[in-house]
């Protein structure tokens, strides 16, 4: 899956590994420079087995003889900077192409990630948590790039700081390089077993954060009830305890990590002094000169900070493993797609429903529904809580989809099934009853759907749905921005401007989810009157628990337990002897008890 | 939660932030001196470890005689050995610094915080809160402990460092003494650059994150409105910012360090060409020329961990401004020091001098506006509300039903006017006081991890076990007790997540019940309750609330048709009161409320 995203990247990535060991490679030329310089310069010894450097100063115009060298020692400061200049350049290199590889890579897999969630089916963003997708989506991200952008590179660096060192060190002297080696791999093992065998410790730790950052949360989000019952004195002392806790693991793990630490500071000094101690042996029975003794010592500086790292960053980078996985999880749900052959012919507005039935899972929730709706008409549906009356519009979206054999739905007399499903959805303007609003402006919320369109034509849409008023109170009206960091809207508000944003579309066809809930009754008659003007040629669905939002519908449909009770127009609804007279009559109390109440 | 981070951090250092948690340091000032001398040696030890490869070197390698080497290694060995338990002592002391003095920095924050207003609370994000009490005192601790480890171990190697050097050859010590300060200027200007840079790494990735979560949380209503495309587009130029903001950090990462290998290459090139011709004269040993060249390389270690400390110092700062301030936000509402004197405060009640609470409330001449509103939401209201009134508070979502309750339990105090319990000023009295004579169940429930047990006993903690089976029975919830898995010992989750709004709602009502208070508020508290238990629950009410003062929020007709008294309230304002019957004959406001919930509830 990383392949999918990777292209682009790869070819950088490979030129930041190939520039990195370069750079590696120049940082171990500059000790042999050293030694050179000693053994060969300043002892005048005539052995020239130093890689790369003598054929350096040859094109200097260096002869290899101890007087010219000592006549022109500058040659070998001049050695040193290019050396270093060179490998700086290619350590610049392996670092900015490494950021443009490893970040070009995240940011595609962002994008990817993101517009995929865009296109999975409505079932699945009803199954999922957010907050875990979120967490995927950041630090799963995040853990994967740390491995592309730290640990993988870290590992290719500490083995290609192993290999050069030792290729050199072993062409100098095999029983020094293999007590350094052997003593290099005690230390690697050290760090890495002992932080695996370790890894779970930390887990308590983290626990007791957890704990203890649900205290304070618990109590910040419930200091109505902390005050109501007086209970400051024991939520401190909870916190307190919570807080000690804490403290104390950390406490505790910090003494088993100084140990550790302080173990490997030891380790590491102590394979200085084997190197000394042994390499002076060696030294004694002319097996190595003074600058080959320092270039072990040089080296040996320099790869054991890797090594140790190396421990840490193995035992961390398994964790990258697992996060793919959770992404890998998220791109390989299929999204929704159209059949082949779907069609974008213009939507007038005239539904059937042809004995429709639809379960979640085991649980029916639609029973052969069957109704039509001509254009231009409103049907009103009434129903309690679970008598499927959102399902019936959201089946109308497209949004789930109907097996074969469980009835057809049509608009203009074809298969909504046939539609492009975006074609389908851009054809019908629907208000959830808890909408969502972006964190926008108010403005361009109204405007999500139609970009470009006029100042006056959204204040025009908000007046239908009764809110422009609302939004010209706040200073920036209608650049007023939404949610978090601007202001907060009421569930009325929200229905309201939600309402906005449909009508200023204008689809041939609308639903209203139970979207005037949060509304007051006259304002919801008001809205419903300013919609009949505007919208009088659209084909309008009206789903409501209360009476009187349906009293100007063409059809009502009463809804009970997935099956449609009573069919019909209000007043002829309200001639039959049914729930929907039932529920009229209960409504009469009201009316009696006022008159009782005047007695 | 970000957002709040990312302010105020260019600022100068200044020492007056640091004095402000001075207190803080006194426990820790022995063990911060023990630090200090710690990483003294411990450097110390790292700057000998060239002059023992030097040793090695003069002493062995180039006369090439290996006697007396084991007395070498071992003088090595315990050397290493002082290193190994300066390394344990140290990293021990710092850990224990570093989360002892964050542990004592939490908990002030969040003891004051008890202390704090609800007024403090409504307006105040609880990510904000959050931040304070666990990530900046968090930071701080880590700063103070290795903070100081890292200064006392880079100023002190550097300083031995030049000391070693000079003596060692101090023609050539010299010149790697002037290079230092150069190093560090230019190790300042590149930290500079990269800690604005991944500041403004931060901010864009917050942005990201933001919109991640929008692009989840709308993904439905987006799909309902086809405009997926828009939003992806919307999201790849917040994620191209992101790239572009992370390669510029990380190109001025990748010119930093090959600019400080150039400088450790001058130095190491400057000791070769000058110091292999003073080898030859003799007047330089091998080793010598191996521990200045070490040197050279080593140093810019210490010089990079002290660059760090200073831009942290700055950063640090801006945390402790931010719990500065919170210790010291002033609480708005206070006991008088003659209340406390005899009613003691919340940490040390003196419940012998308290009076029993009987319930009559009067509100006399009471204006009130919320502190951070610019308009009276009460003007000259006077209401007597004598002991076992019910008063039920109708309106719409959001109109301002909580206001009277809000001030009634003193989590607000009137602007003017007085209100009286019991025919005193409740201000003569402690908080404390009125708030243990409070049952309090909300719409929301608020419930705490921990079993159901130990949520109903946060009524009153010295509840047998007994009485708390008995306030499960009152409110009819032994039933839906006993469904699950563990009865009452169910461990409820964080908030209460594992139980249903319905059951969390029966629990903070038994609860409250358990408390036996004189005072009871039902803010919504059945809305979520199936019908049936509902009907059950509301026997249990009416008997609760019989001989006692009650406020019920907006409520089911059937709660709200038996309140002695009815307060309509729209837009913050009473605009309507009476009973039931009085308000239906009135034709008003309340007739359209109640016909519309009538209609809501019928078909629930």
């Amino acid at each position: 899956m990383l392949w999918n995203v990777s292209d682009g990247s790869r070819a950088l990535y490979s030129a930041a590994v190939l520039f990195m060991l370069i750079s590696v490679f120049c940082g171990f030329l500059l000790p042999q420079v050293v030694r050179f310089v000693v053994d060969n310069v300043v002892r005048g010894l005539p052995v020239y087995d130093i890689p790369v450097i003598p054929n350096i100063l040859v094109l200097l115009g260096v002869e290899r003889t101890t007087e010219s060298l000592r006549k022109n020692i500058e040659a070998a400061g001049v050695v040193v900077l290019a050396i270093a200049a060179f490998g700086g350049i290619c350590g610049y290199l392996y670092q900015r192409m490494l950021a443009q590889g490893a970040e070009g890579l995240i940011l595609r897999l962002r994008s990817r990630l993101f517009s995929h969630i865009q296109s999975l089916p409505y079932e699945w963003h009803i199954a999922i948590q957010t907050g875990d997708i979120v967490q995927r989506c950041t630090s799963d991200v995040e853990i994967i790039r740390n491995f592309l952008f730290t640990q993988l590179i870290e590992i290719v660096r500490a083995v290609a700081f192993v290999f050069f060192a030792y290729v050199m060190l072993f062409r100098v002297d095999v029983p020094l390089s293999l007590a350094s080696f052997v003593f290099l791999l005690v230390i690697f093992l050290y760090s890495f077993l002992f932080l695996r065998a370790n890894a779970d410790r930390f887990l308590p730790v983290d626990e007791a954060e957890g704990q203890l950052l649900a205290v304070a949360q618990e109590n910040f989000t419930g200091v109505r009830v902390v005050r109501a019952f007086g209970r400051e004195a024991y939520e401190v002392g909870r916190f307190g305890r919570q807080n000690e806790i804490y403290a104390d693991l950390w406490v505790k793990l910090g003494n088993m990590l100084s140990t550790f630490w302080g173990v490997g500071d030891f380790l590491t000094g102590m394979q200085m002094i084997t190197i000394c101690a042994f390499g002076a042996i060696r030294a004694s029975s002319g097996n190595i000169t003074v600058g080959e003794f320092m270039v072990f010592l040089t080296y040996n500086s320099m790869i054991i900070w890797p090594v140790r790292g190396l421990g840490r960053v193995l035992s961390e980078a398994s964790k990258a493993r697992a996060s793919l996985g959770r992404l890998v999880e998220i791109l390989g749900s299929p999204a929704e797609s159209d059949p082949p052959g779907a069609i974008e012919t213009p939507i007038s507005g005239g539904i059937e429903f042809d004995g429709v039935s639809f379960s979640y899972g085991d649980t029916p929730v639609l029973r052969d529904i069957s109704f039509s709706i001509r254009q231009g008409t409103t049907l009103g549906i009434l129903g309690t809580t679970g008598s499927g009356k959102t399902t019936v519009a959201h089946l109308l979206c497209g949004l789930y989809n109907l097996e074969e054999g469980c009835g057809e739905i049509r608009i203009d007399g074809i298969n909504i099934n046939r539609y492009k499903r975006r074609w389908l959805r851009q054809n019908i303007g629907i208000v959830l009853q808890e909408p969502f609003l972006y964190s926008r402006t108010i403005g361009e919320n109204i405007a999500s759907l139609t970009p470009g369109r006029s100042p006056d034509e959204l204040r025009e849409a908000a007046a239908v749905a009764r809110v422009d008023d609302a939004i010209m109170k706040f200073p920036q009206g209608y650049n007023t921005l939404v949610g978090e960091r601007g202001v907060t809207l009421s569930g009325g508000q929200k229905q309201r401007v939600a309402i906005a944003r449909a009508v200023l579309n204008s689809p041939p066809i609308m639903i209203f989810d139970d979207s005037l809930s949060a509304v007051d009754a006259e304002t919801d008659a008001k809205i419903r009157a300013a919609l009949a003007r505007r919208a009088g040629s659209a084909t309008t669905i009206i789903i409501s628990h209360r009476m009187t939002s349906l009293s100007g519908a063409d059809t009502v449909i009463v809804m009970e337990d997935g099956r449609i009770a009573e069919m019909g127009g209000p007043a002829e609804l309200l001639a039959r002897d049914g729930i929907y007279r039932r529920i009229s009559d209960m409504q009469r109390i009201v009316e009696s008890e006022i008159s009782e109440a005047e007695d | 939660m970000l957002y709040y981070d990312e302010e105020s951090y260019n600022k100068p250092f200044s020492l007056g932030a640091w004095f402000l948690i001075g207190r803080f340091f006194r426990p820790f000032t022995g063990m911060l001196i023990r630090i200090a001398l710690l990483m003294i040696a411990s450097s110390f030890i790292d700057v000998l470890i060239p002059l023992y490869q030097k040793y090695i070197i003069d002493r062995f390698i180039v006369p090439g005689a290996s006697d007396g080497v084991s007395r070498a290694a071992l003088l090595g060995v315990a050397v290493m050995l002082a290193q190994f338990v300066s390394t344990v002592l140290f990293t021990r002391l710092a850990i224990r610094v570093e989360m002892g003095f964050s542990r004592d920095l939490k908990k002030a924050c969040f003891d004051h915080l008890q202390k704090l207003s609800l007024s403090y609370y409504n307006t105040t994000p609880v990510g904000y809160m959050i931040a304070r009490v666990m990530s900046d005192t968090d930071r701080i601790g880590l700063f103070v402990a290795w903070g100081l480890v890292d200064v006392m171990w880079g100023l002190s190697y550097v300083v031995f460092a030049v000391i070693s050097m000079l003596i060692l050859d101090a023609r050539l010590g010299i010149w790697i003494a002037i290079m230092i300060p150069v190093m560090a200027v230019v190790t300042r200007i590149f930290q500079n650059r990269i800690l604005t840079l991944n500041r403004k790494v931060r901010r864009t990735n917050a942005i990201m994150t933001g919109s991640f979560n929008e692009g989840i949380l709308g993904a439905r209503t987006s799909k309902t409105l086809v405009i997926e495309d828009e939003n992806s587009r919307e999201f790849d130029a917040i994620a191209g910012g992101m790239y572009r903001d992370t390669v510029r950090s990380a190109t001025v990462s990748a010119i930093y360090s090959p600019v400080m290998m150039m400088f450790g290459a001058v130095a190491v090139a400057l000791i070769l060409v000058r110091g292999s011709s003073y080898s030859i004269s003799g007047s330089l040993e091998f080793g010598a020329l191996s521990a200045l060249v070490s040197y050279s390389i080593n140093i810019f270690e210490p010089i990079q961990h002290l660059s760090r400390i200073f831009s942290e110092i700055t950063a640090t700062q801006a945390n402790i401004e931010r719990v500065d301030s919170l210790l010291a936000q002033a609480p708005e509402i206070t006991d008088s020091p003659q209340v406390v004197e005899i009613y003691g405060d919340s940490f040390n009640p003196k419940r012998q001098n308290w009076e029993p609470l009987i319930g009559d409330i009067r509100f006399d001449d009471v204006s009130f506006k919320y502190p951070d509103g610019d308009e009276y939401v009460l003007e000259r209201f006077s209401l007597d509300i004598p002991a076992g009134t019910c008063v039920a508070l109708v309106g719409e979502t959001g109109a301002g039903k909580s206001t009277l309750v809000n001030l009634v339990c003193r989590f607000f105090e009137p602007t003017s006017g007085r209100i009286l319990i019991d025919g005193r000023d409740y201000r003569e009295r402690s908080q404390l006081w009125l708030h243990s004579n409070i049952g309090y169940v909300l719409q929301s429930p608020h419930l705490f991890s921990g079993t159901i047990r130990e949520n109903i006993r946060y009524g009153r903690l010295d509840a047998s076990d007994e009485e708390i089976d008995e306030a499960i029975r009152l409110v009819s919830a032994e039933r839906a007790v006993a469904k699950l898995p563990m009865g009452a010992d169910t461990d409820v989750g964080e908030g209460g997540d594992r139980l249903s709004t319905g059951e969390k709602q029966l629990i903070s009502f038994a609860r409250a019940v358990l408390a036996n208070p004189r005072i009871f508020v039902l803010d919504e508290a059945t809305s979520s309750i199936d019908t049936e238990t509902e009907r059950m629950i509301q026997n249990a009410i009416s008997k609760i609330l019989r001989s006692r003062t009650s406020f019920l929020i907006a409520h089911r007709l059937s709660t709200i048709k038996m309140a002695d008294l009815i307060l309509v309230v729209k837009d913050g304002k009473i605009i309507e009161s009476g009973t039931h019957r009085d308000l239906l004959r009135k034709k008003g406001y309340y007739l359209q409320l109640y016909s519309m919930r009538f209609e809501d509830e019928i078909m629930i």
